[in-house]
C-alpha cells in the first residue's frame, strides 16, 4: 500500500473513532436528559389515565371474582383510584369517607380502586380489615404503578371519566362531598 | 444474579441467631420513603419499623434470608436493594465507570503524546541556484577585469 493510501486510511479510521465518541456522548446525554425529565414530572392532571394491572389482596377484588384488574378493561366506568398505605396517617381520615361513597356509588358504574403503595401485607389487611374495605385492593407489587402516576407521597387520588381520561387529581385526603360532586359530574358526561 | 449473591453472603452463617440475619437484611435494604435510600436498620419512619417486624416476622416463619431478600426485591422493585443486582440493563451501573476510567486514561495519554512529541525534523532542500552562479561568475569576471 502507497504511503498516501496508508495515511488515507488511518485519517478514515480516526473519523469512525471520532464519530463513534461523539455518538456515545449524545446518546449519554440524551439519557441522563431523559432520566432528569423523568424525575421532574409530576402527577397528570388530565389526558389519558396511565394504565395499569394491579394483583389484589385475596378477598379484596370487590366482587369481580378475578384476582387482577386492569384499568384499560374499566373502560366505559368512572374509576376512582387511591394510593394509600396502612403506615399513611392523613389516609385514615379519608378511609370511611372512601368506603361509604363506594358503596353508595358501586350501582352506579363507578370502581373504586385502592392501590397499596410500599406497604407490608400483614399490615395492609389489618388496615384493610379495620376499615371495613370493600372495594378492590391491591399493592404496588415492585413499586410499577406508582411511577406512572409520579405520586409524590399518600394519600393522592385520580378520577379515570368513562373515556379513561384523568377529570381529577387530589393530593390531600379527599372529602366525601369533593368526591360525590366529582362523581357525580364525571357520570353526566 | 442477586439470588446468588445473597445465597454467597449467607451461605456460611446459616447457624446464626436472628439477630444477625435482621443485621444482614436491614443492611441489604434501603426505604424508599421519607428517608429515601436510607439504610433500614437506622431509618425510623413507621414504613421502616413495619419493615423491620416483617422481616422477623419471616425469619421467625423459617424463612431463608435470600427468600426474604427475593421478596423485598419482587414486592418493592430494585430501588429496595443497597446495591443494584448485577445484571440486565442495571450492570451498566457497574460497567460505566470502568469504560469511564479507560476512555479518560486513554484520552490522556492521547493528549500527553501530543504535547510531548518532539516535532519532525524539517529538511531544508538546498537546490542549486542559478542566480548565486550568475552572481559568482559575473563577481570573477569583474575581479579578472580589475587585474
Amino acid at each position: 500500500m502507497s504511503e498516501v493510501a496508508l495515511r488515507s486510511t488511518k485519517k478514515t479510521g480516526r473519523s469512525i473513532w471520532r464519530v463513534v465518541a461523539l455518538l456515545a456522548v449524545a446518546g449519554l446525554v440524551m439519557a441522563l436528559a431523559l432520566q432528569l425529565r423523568a424525575r421532574n414530572a409530576t402527577q397528570p392532571t388530565s389526558g389519558v389515565a396511565p394504565d395499569f394491572t394491579l394483583k389484589m389482596y385475596p378477598g379484596y377484588d370487590g366482587g369481580l371474582g378475578k384476582p387482577e384488574i386492569r384499568l384499560a378493561d374499566l373502560r366505559g366506568q368512572v374509576v376512582f383510584v387511591n394510593f394509600w398505605a396502612s403506615w399513611c396517617v392523613p389516609c385514615r381520615d379519608e378511609q370511611p369517607a372512601l368506603e361509604q361513597v363506594w358503596r353508595q356509588y358501586r350501582s352506579k358504574g363507578v370502581v373504586f380502586v385502592g392501590v397499596d403503595y410500599v406497604d407490608t401485607e400483614p399490615a395492609a389487611l389489618k388496615y384493610l380489615a379495620e376499615f371495613g374495605v370493600s372495594y378492590p385492593n391491591g399493592p404496588d407489587l415492585g413499586t410499577k404503578i406508582s411511577p406512572k402516576y409520579h405520586i409524590q407521597g399518600v394519600p393522592e387520588s385520580f378520577l379515570v371519566d368513562r373515556q379513561g381520561n384523568i377529570v381529577l387529581f387530589k393530593i390531600a385526603p379527599i372529602n366525601e362531598a369533593e368526591l360525590v360532586t366529582a362523581l357525580d359530574h364525571a357520570l353526566a358526561k | 444474579m442477586q439470588e446468588a449473591r445473597g445465597k454467597s453472603q449467607v451461605a456460611g452463617h446459616r447457624s446464626l441467631d436472628a439477630g444477625w440475619a435482621i443485621a444482614l437484611l436491614v443492611g441489604m435494604l434501603v426505604s424508599l420513603l421519607v428517608c429515601e435510600n436510607v439504610p433500614l436498620d437506622v431509618c425510623e419512619t413507621q414504613a421502616c419499623v413495619q419493615w423491620r417486624d416483617l422481616i422477623r416476622q419471616k425469619l421467625a416463619a423459617g424463612e431463608k434470608p435470600e427468600q426474604i431478600i427475593n421478596y423485598f426485591q419482587a414486592t418493592y422493585g430494585d430501588r429496595v436493594l443497597q446495591e443494584p443486582p448485577r445484571g440486565g440493563f442495571t450492570v451498566l451501573v457497574w460497567i460505566l465507570p470502568f469504560v469511564g476510567l479507560v476512555a479518560g486514561v486513554a484520552i490522556l495519554v492521547v493528549v500527553l503524546r501530543r504535547m510531548t512529541a518532539q516535532p519532525a525534523p524539517v529538511q531544508l532542500e538546498t537546490a542549486p541556484s542559478d542566480s548565486a552562479d550568475e552572481y559568482r561568475e559575473r563577481l570573477e569576471r569583474e575581479l579578472e577585469e580589475l587585474e
